[in-house]
């Protein structure tokens, strides 16, 4: 039995982010493990779960979904080992600050050392990303710059597009893992789905054919990938 | 559209000029906003000019405008445009639809466009425009409540997704029979005209509305625009009965023929519009295709496949097609759907069953492109 649940998604949802949920339980039931997929909004408690999924979100919605979160069991949990797939405002959230709504920052969760400043543009389109030595494709559209403190690791190196800073793409802890690649990010790579689940199941997963696979090959040659290792 | 771009370069002021003097409605929201123009202009009456192609922004216009003297016009405004547009052909009257997301990689997030609307709205030269506005998206409300004079319209509005939380003050709002509400007060306005099922009321005039465009997004449109239309003193039960007869705009709803069999188009771009589509009873039953393309016009980002309630369709057989095909049958196939992949529309044969086909914005120009009338 996999328990995920979506927080907030109807503040931190907007890219599509419901989809990385749908992805994870729809993999786990093809191989005949027990889901639980909870989604808990904006009057909801923070729910027990295994794995907790952040999406994207707009400026005013992000602020309230920190405020939510702080307040809640949300950070405890994780503490306790629970873990977290964060994309786009919801990797800023995780971090010490992030700024919305012009310059005005504002404090995140503070469970990583990563600060989150307004960047010199807007950052829209592909990004690839080098994930130990496979391609995580997908697509961002976000404002922040983000700096990881030394002790916090990239969850890869940015090969297109921008992500945190121009050269990696978010972060990686024991129990976290965070992108600027938005929306159904699992959805485009099954193969990171399957990674995650593989953590919080804590076993080896068959490996699943299907359209999705398919369609990892194709945008990884849209994007012109060389094949990596 | 070039005669349009060429027309910009001799005078910036041109749609200006083109507009003084007439009678002008503008019609701008994320959805629906060729089929409510073409409604208007039907429920008006000729002689009247409209930019029926859809291309909605200044140079759409001015190539509108310069095609006819006529004193009626309706033109449909992009929603980043809407702004300009105002200032540059002073409408009597501004129809507002909806909001939700849409082409985040172009247009921006949507609360960002709620706001110029607002800040349109709240400049005095904006006072003489009688805004009509869709009470129930909290969003279009936030745009339209600064305008000095509004006529609010309950219309059925399924997408909730994009104003679960206030525009105001960020809190959560609460929707129940009554309407919405914030703790803060914000909350929806009292509505002149309502629209329930074929019931149509504006102020104290009813009427039936039997619309032969399907689905309630339409019934929606249809009553915010004899709203706009009454408010241009037009008799309501003149407009409501040539709006009826409108059977299909720019091929919206068409029933098409392509290689022998019977296709219906129909154009849908973003999850509310897709939400709205497939909760349409016509479905039911028909052969289903749906076509994804990601060009420019399209947004390149098709992650809002994911937003869209594909799995009313679980269980059911569906084509997919267009250059985004394999991103739209893992959505699918996430959602209990058969999808099939169609690489090649040559093995595709000449079949008895009618087909719906649901295509996004150049999908959909390009399936009206290969189909005939039928």
């Amino acid at each position: 039995m996999v328990r995920i649940a979506s927080l907030l998604p109807e503040l931190l949802g907007t890219y599509g982010d419901a989809g990385n949920a749908r992805v994870l339980a729809e993999r786990a039931r093809r191989r005949g493990i027990d889901v639980d997929l909870v989604v808990a909004g904006l009057h909801d408690a923070v729910p027990d779960a295994d794995l907790y999924l952040l999406g994207g979100g707009e400026d005013g919605p992000q602020r309230l979904a920190r405020d939510l979160l702080a307040r809640g069991s949300f950070a405890q949990r994780v503490a306790d080992g629970a873990h977290v797939l964060a994309v786009c405002a919801g990797l800023q959230l995780l971090g010490t600050t992030f700024c919305v709504e012009g310059d005005d920052e504002f404090p995140g969760l503070g469970m990583v050392e990563a600060r989150t400043t307004r960047g010199t543009r807007r950052f829209v389109g592909d990004l690839a990303v080098n994930v130990g030595g496979r391609w995580l494709v997908g697509f961002e559209n976000h404002g922040g710059q983000t700096r990881r403190a030394s002790g916090l690791a990239a969850l890869g190196s940015a090969a297109r597009g921008h992500g945190n800073d121009g050269s990696s793409d978010g972060f990686l802890t024991e129990r976290i893992w965070a992108t600027y690649a938005h929306g159904p990010v699992l959805a485009i790579n099954p193969w990171f789905a399957d990674e995650i689940l593989s953590v919080v199941v804590g076993r080896e997963l068959e490996p699943l054919s299907g359209v999705a696979e398919r369609l990892y090959d194709e945008r990884c040659r849209a994007l012109k990938l060389q094949p990596l290792g | 559209m070039a005669g349009g771009r060429v027309g910009l370069v001799v005078d910036r002021n041109l749609l200006n000029h083109l507009a003084a003097g007439r009678d002008v409605i503008v019609v701008s929201g994320t959805n629906g906003k060729t089929t409510t123009t073409a409604l208007i202009a039907a429920g008006w009456g000729p002689p009247v000019v409209t930019n029926a192609t859809g291309a909605n922004m200044v140079a759409g216009l001015v190539a509108a405008l310069v095609t006819s003297a006529a004193n009626r016009v309706v033109l449909e405004s992009d929603e980043a445009w809407l702004p300009e547009v105002v200032a540059r052909v002073r409408p009597r009257s501004v129809v507002l639809l909806n909001l939700s997301r849409d082409q985040l990689d172009r247009v921006g997030e949507v609360r960002q466009v709620a706001d110029r609307w607002r800040r349109l709205f709240e400049d005095a030269t904006a006072r003489d425009v009688v805004v009509v506005a869709n009470a129930n998206d909290p969003l279009v409300v936030y745009a339209a409540e600064v305008a000095a004079q509004v006529r609010w319209c309950d219309v059925p509005t399924v997408w909730r997704a994009d104003a679960a939380s206030c525009p105001k003050c960020t809190r959560p709002i609460t929707y129940d029979a009554a309407g919405w509400h914030c703790e803060c007060g914000f909350s929806r306005p009292t509505a002149l005209t309502t629209s329930l099922g074929e019931h149509l009321r504006v102020y104290d005039v009813e009427a039936d509305l039997v619309l032969a465009v399907p689905g309630a997004f339409n019934a929606a449109n249809a009553a915010l625009g004899v709203t706009a239309l009454a408010a241009l003193g037009v008799s309501v039960s003149d407009a409501v009965t040539s709006m009826n007869e409108v059977a299909e705009v720019a091929g919206r709803f068409a029933r098409r023929r392509w290689r022998g069999r019977a296709v219906r188009l129909v154009l849908a771009k973003n999850p509310a519009g897709f939400a709205a589509i497939l909760a349409m009873g016509e479905l039911d039953g028909a052969e289903l295709w749906i076509a994804i393309n990601d060009l420019v016009a399209d947004g390149r980002d098709p992650s809002w496949l994911y937003d869209a309630p594909f799995e009313i369709l679980a269980g059911r057989e569906v084509a997919c097609l267009g250059t985004r095909r394999l991103d739209l049958a893992t959505r699918l196939d996430y959602a209990g759907v058969n999808a099939t992949v169609l690489d090649d529309l040559a093995g595709v044969g000449a079949a008895t069953a009618p087909v719906w086909l649901i295509a996004n914005y150049t999908a959909f120009s390009e399936w009206l492109a290969w189909s005939t009338p039928w």
